[in-house]
């Protein structure tokens, strides 16, 4: 076993945990359940609205908020009581308490009441030695029986911290008490050095913006495992009023401060500007006065203040159309699920609950009608898929309220069965389908999307998820009684999951069709390799769409074996289109197609060497610029609204629906950057290599020798025309070089996952499909720079991101199990080479599928005269002399190459 | 040689059921009542922990037997032992003695238990068990009022260091506080104990921490994953933390191998023998429970084991023999800087 070994973070908890290691963003602290600082949670506190209280910090947690700080310090307010009432609701709330909570307050009293009523481990904000040694360490010792960590605030009998030396001299002081006589571990200490108002227009204020930052960098230096947390609003005081400048000041304030290692802070999450985004002038005006620069006199002061004058307050007005709140209950809820509006569903669904004599006929009625709309618009074309999501968003949450009246009916009818002897029939009327993405697979968004477009339709649907076995989709599916099954896959290795799939399902004798989706999925490899293993329908389906119709053919009675019929006529053809092709099909000895290879002119070639020597890691890469080179034609595809971008927008069908489709990605988009949703991550390695003149590139490395295999095409070309091969793309003659590159994006999956907690697939898979995006993106990207700085073989290059989008450059950049080298277990050796797991942390299922799914690797070929080509199919000679260089039998070799085999 | 050094050595064995065991006596609301209650205005029969002052030589037979089928660390009969579970029996002003009785009783077990006609005290520990209590502090029982709380900290606090004072008055070498379900009870508790080390002067006892998993959702009953639960005790800086109760050890395997990555201290688990029959009672086989068993040890998860709901002296006697020759888990180095 190997050594075991826990690292001292800071270890926080609500329902969740919350690790702060080095290597975490900037913690941000939800200020707005403060009454000090938010006057509509002060006043709803007061009025005793804690409900609305409630969503308050609901609100903090949805905007990225880490950690909730509640703060009840108000002259006019019990505060222990506020703290009480408001702490042991929000433990009720299980999507707020999910975060740890930070109890504020001068009062220890409060704090203590707060201790009382939660079970995660909390931070306390704040304890100082204001009160002198004694009170600071019996303070202590209750906030450590309490297990919280502390937030310790750089105070001393004689007052606050207002230079740099009090600052750390406070801090540590406090520090050796509290780790030497009261126990403490350091991780569970925060230092808090005062955030004071600067431009003030008093000169002794201008360098606190400075001392802070020093303060922190020193603080970190001498006591490296402790944090740092700060109000950051107080450094923007004299500014009051100005939300242009204050939220500029913070995110400049902030800019410095982290990079001297402030690990938190008390934020108004939703309302930071990304510090590259802050108009230049202001930007300088406000590096000019947080760091005191060019400030003597109160110059830079001066500055910022006129600067001020001249922002105007962005003061804006929506008008909304509100005149179909005025219509009947029916009406609001088919409204509110056509436009996707879920501002009143509670209180519609409340109504319409009263009205009607149970719960599940307002399901079955209202809702329902509302939801065929939806699917009658969405069926002739008036309704696109991104508005069905919202659709179906609506009826999810109207769902979710009428779940447990419906629930607690049932119970009833069930107590009454019970106490009359009686046996209860009822079961649910809807078909369920059974979704999951096959074993080695992690892509899911085509799947999702399946998902919530049958879940509009009415039906239950049970998704495994990804990476689901064939035993437990077949188990699950007997259990649950299913009616159909759907399989789903992005990549080859999974075509041949399914097969497995289908096969289990016969020798298990079951009955349920199974559907087959997913972007390398075909009619004909269905046709071909899955439908003849299960006799009971396999039938192929193209999109999201088209799945409604096929699933509501298959649970008709009547229609179910129509339609199997007709599949399985129509499979029939494809079967033998598929026999005589492969007939036609001209394809030339292996041996010949080697020798017939293209040829460079090697002689007159000198390769450049790459400027950088081995790998280089990228750890975040700025969100910003890789932004700039998305390819939005892929978004609009990924929501079944094909066609050119920027054309789609216009279009005279979808445009107007694309077009706010778009506007979505992009303020979505802008979140995920400002708030830093994902990590960018990305490992490039070049190494000097050789082609053997055949299909084997060697690299020389620090640990010696590898090979890289490749295949090469065998069709029958025309005269003058070669058979390709990516080795050909080497020089066989002269020291060569080639590349390699891993990117990936993370942080997805979390986001992923609290929308799918709030039954919001629409934004599900909007983050979804804008990760994916993103890591082509950065891929072109990086690509770019390899070309001009980190290779530097096409130094001079200037193309605009439309030109990059139709690959304009020079070189290729093939990955590994796409068409011009379908094997993925060369994968290994790419990520081995790149050291890509430990460095950037992407993983390999068995299927050689990466997770997190928004990743792409691939090879690096700088030569002019390299381009993309497909493989083709390849007959039995290549096999085995490709399993024989690859030391791999020849099953394990077909396995991977299934799709490639003419044989 | 103190627990520690123990546990550095080998995997030890905590007991199994004490209800269970008691079950077997088929007692009566007289045998329950003594004659010291006879009068007592309530029924209470059910009332186990009442069974150290009216039935003190069926607990100290039941310990016995577990020490005999090879448990190191014994469990007093105290799982309700507190004013507020107490008052469901109106018996509130006990809780002290039935502690303290407890604890001695426990101890005597062990003092009286002979190997070959040999006494054998050496490396056996009383742990005085304190339970969950009938009321939460993180819940509210009126689904109307969710802000609603049928009990406060505070009261929660001061009855369970009654407890914590009965039991350490009577001897216990350990505290466990065991089958928590809802963390703040725990914190409670923990809060009770070092008030009362504090107020007595005294080094705390080690403190075993035992929490329960409630069902597949890996959750406490009060919401929270198992690493938050570790992260809202750990400042207990407790000997062992581990799960006990609710899951069988099969359902329990990857909760303790979670905690055993997660874990700076010992770890321990004690599931009960497999999940309760249509009937409420449970079938798991001594051997079964053991073989479980085995594999976390052998997977190096594990420092102590043993057995909750339905186990047997059987099952300690399987368990014991089959973890005897197996390593115990190595505990995790904590680091002390960043890099």
């Amino acid at each position: 076993m190997s050594e075991h070994i826990i690292k001292p973070y800071m270890r926080l908890a609500g329902l969740e945990p919350l690790t702060i290691r080095p290597e975490s963003n900037f913690v941000n602290i939800g200020e707005r359940t403060n009454v000090t600082g938010s006057k509509k949670f002060a006043r709803l506190v007061r009025e005793n609205k804690y409900e609305e209280a409630l969503s308050v910090a609901r609100q903090q947690v949805e905007n990225g908020a880490q950690v909730l700080d509640v703060n009840m310090d108000d002259a006019l307010l019990d505060g222990v009581q506020a703290m009480t009432i408001f702490l042991n609701l929000l433990q009720s709330e299980p999507d707020i308490a999910r975060i740890p909570v930070m109890i504020d307050s001068s009062k220890f009293e409060i704090i203590e009441a707060g201790l009382k009523c939660v079970q995660g481990k909390c931070i306390v904000n704040s304890i100082s030695l204001k009160e002198g040694e004694e009170k600071f360490i019996s303070h202590a010792e209750t906030c450590r029986m309490y297990g919280a960590s502390v937030v310790v605030m750089a105070f001393d009998e004689n007052g606050q911290a207002d230079t740099l030396e009090k600052r750390v001299s406070f801090s540590e002081r406090a520090y050796k008490i509290l780790t030497e006589k009261v126990g403490y571990d350091p991780q569970d200490i925060i230092f808090d050095p005062n955030v004071f108002a600067i431009a003030t227009g008093l000169e002794e204020h201008n360098n606190y913006g400075v001392d802070f930052i020093e303060a922190t960098r020193l603080i970190k230096q001498k006591m490296p495992l402790t944090k740092i947390s700060g109000g950051v609003s107080n450094l923007s005081f004299s500014f009051r009023g100005n939300e242009v400048v204050r939220e500029a000041m913070h995110s400049v304030f902030l800019f410095y401060a982290i990079k001297a290692g402030m690990d938190m802070g008390i934020v108004n999450a939703g309302q930071l500007v990304v510090y590259d985004q802050i108009e230049p002038d202001l930007k300088k005006l406000c590096e000019d006065v947080i760091l005191n620069r060019n400030n003597d006199n109160n110059e830079a002061t001066e500055k910022l203040i006129a600067f001020a004058e001249t922002v105007k307050q962005k003061g804006k007005e929506v008008k909304k159309d509100d005149a179909w709140r005025s219509t009947s209950v029916e009406e609001r809820l088919k409204h509110a699920l056509v436009n996707g509006i879920t501002d009143f569903i509670e209180i519609d669904t409340e109504e319409a609950r009263q009205k009607y004599p149970k719960p599940l006929t307002v399901i079955e009625g209202p809702l329902m009608d509302g939801m065929n709309v939806v699917g009658d618009l969405f069926g002739s074309g008036k309704m696109f898929l991104p508005q069905v999501v919202k659709s179906a968003r609506v009826m999810k949450k109207s769902v979710a309220i009428l779940t447990p009246y419906i629930e607690a009916e049932k119970e009833e009818r069930r107590l009454v069965h019970l106490a009359a002897g009686t046996k209860n029939e009822e079961g649910s009327s809807a078909a369920k389908i059974l979704l999951a993405t096959v074993k080695g697979d992690v892509h899911d968004i085509g799947k999702n999307i399946v998902g919530v477009v049958l879940g509009c339709n009415g039906y239950d649907i049970i998704d495994l998820g990804v990476m689901v076995p064939a035993d437990k989709i077949l188990e699950t599916a007997e259990k649950e009684k299913v009616d159909v099954i759907g399989l789903s896959g992005l990549i080859t290795p999974s075509l041949d999951e399914m097969v497995h799939v289908a096969h289990e399902m016969k020798r298990r004798n079951m009955r349920q069709p199974l559907l087959i989706g997913g972007a390398t999925t075909s009619r004909m490899h269905t046709a071909v390799k899955i439908a003849p293993q299960y006799d009971n329908g396999v039938i192929h389906v193209l999109d999201a769409s088209r799945s409604v119709t096929v699933v509501s053919n298959l649970i008709n009675t009547e229609q179910k074996p129509l339609l199997i019929k007709k599949t399985d006529e129509e499979y029939d053809g494809l079967r033998i289109q598929f026999l005589n092709k492969q007939q036609q099909k001209n394809l030339i000895p292996y041996e010949q197609a080697v020798n017939n290879k293209e040829n460079f002119d090697w002689k007159n070639y000198t390769p450049v060497k790459p400027v950088v020597n081995g790998i280089k890691v990228f750890d975040d890469f700025d969100l910003g610029t890789i932004a700039e080179y998305i390819d939005w034609g892929p978004f609009f595809i990924g929501w079944e609204m094909p066609g050119k971008f920027p054309a789609v927008l216009t279009d005279k069908i979808f445009g107007a629906e694309a077009t706010k489709l778009y506007k979505d990605a992009q303020a979505l988009l802008k979140k995920i950057i400002d708030e830093h949703w994902f990590t960018a991550k990305s490992v490039i390695g070049f190494w000097q290599a050789q082609s053997n003149d055949r299909d084997t590139v060697v690299l020389q490395t620090n640990d010696g020798e590898v090979n890289l295999e490749f295949l090469r095409q065998q069709s029958k070309k025309a005269q003058g025309q070669s058979n390709f091969s990516l080795a050909d793309f080497v020089s066989p003659m002269y020291k060569d070089f080639i590349g390699a590159f891993a990117v990936t994006i993370h942080g997805a999956k979390k986001h992923i996952e609290k929308f799918a907690a709030e039954n919001d697939d629409y934004n599900k898979i909007m983050v979804q499909i804008l990760a994916d995006r993103m890591v082509e993106a950065f891929a072109e990207c990086l690509h770019k720079k390899v070309r001009k700085e980190y290779w530097g073989y096409a130094k001079d290059e200037q193309l605009k991101p439309e030109e990059l989008i139709h690959e304009k450059y020079q070189g290729i950049r093939p990955a590994p199990g796409y068409p011009a080298c379908p094997d993925h277990t060369e994968k290994i050796k790419l990520f081995d080479l790149l050291n890509a797991t430990e460095n950037i942390g992407i993983e390999l299922t068995e299927s050689l599928a990466m997770s997190p799914p928004a990743s792409v690797c691939g090879w690096y070929f700088a030569h002019p005269q390299s381009h993309y080509f497909g493989l083709g199919k390849i007959t039995k000679d290549q096999l085995e002399n490709y399993a024989n260089r690859k030391k791999m039998s020849i099953e394990e070799a077909e396995r991977w190459l299934r799709p490639n085999l003419d044989f | 040689m103190n627990i520690k050094e123990l546990l550095n050595e080998r995997i030890l064995i905590i007991d199994g059921a004490m209800g269970t065991m008691i079950q077997r006596y088929k007692l009566s609301e007289s045998d329950y009542r003594g004659e010291r209650f006879k009068d007592w205005p309530s029924d209470i029969k059910g009332n186990n922990d009442l069974l150290c002052l009216t039935q003190p030589h069926i607990i100290k037979e039941i310990h016995r037997q577990y020490l005999e089928a090879g448990a190191d660390i014994i469990e007093t009969n105290t799982f309700n032992a507190q004013r507020i579970s107490l008052a469901d029996y109106n018996m509130q002003s006990l809780a002290y003695e039935i502690n303290l009785e407890a604890a001695k009783i426990a101890r005597t077990a062990i003092k009286e238990f002979s190997v070959n006609g040999q006494p054998s005290t050496v490396n056996r520990f009383v742990a005085g068990a304190i339970g969950p209590m009938n009321k939460t502090l993180s819940l509210s029982p009126d689904v109307n009022n969710p802000g609603y709380r049928a009990l406060t900290f505070d009261e929660a606090v001061e009855a369970y260091y009654e407890q914590v004072k009965g039991l350490a008055e009577g001897g216990v070498d350990l505290l466990i506080i065991e089958t928590i379900f809802d963390t703040l009870n725990a914190k409670a508790a923990i809060f009770a104990i070092k008030k009362y080390f504090r107020d007595v002067k005294k080094e705390s006892l080690p403190i075993m921490i035992s929490g329960t998993i409630t069902d597949a959702s890996g959750r406490t009953l009060s919401g929270q994953t198992l690493e938050a639960f570790y992260n809202s005790v750990v400042h207990a800086k407790p000997l062992s933390i581990g799960l006990n109760c609710a899951l069988g050890a099969k359902e329990m395997r990857p909760h303790i191998e979670e905690l055993s990555q997660i874990a700076t201290c010992y770890v321990s688990a004690y599931p009960n023998a497999g999940l309760p029959n249509t009937m409420g009672e449970y079938d798991e086989q001594p051997h079964e429970t053991a073989h479980f068993i085995e594999d976390w040890a052998k997977e190096g998860f594990v420092n102590i084991v043993g057995g909750c709901c339905g186990t047997t002296p059987d099952h300690i006697r399987a368990i014991a023999e089959n973890v005897k020759n197996i390593n115990a888990r190595k505990l995790p180095e904590v680091e002390l800087a960043l890099n």
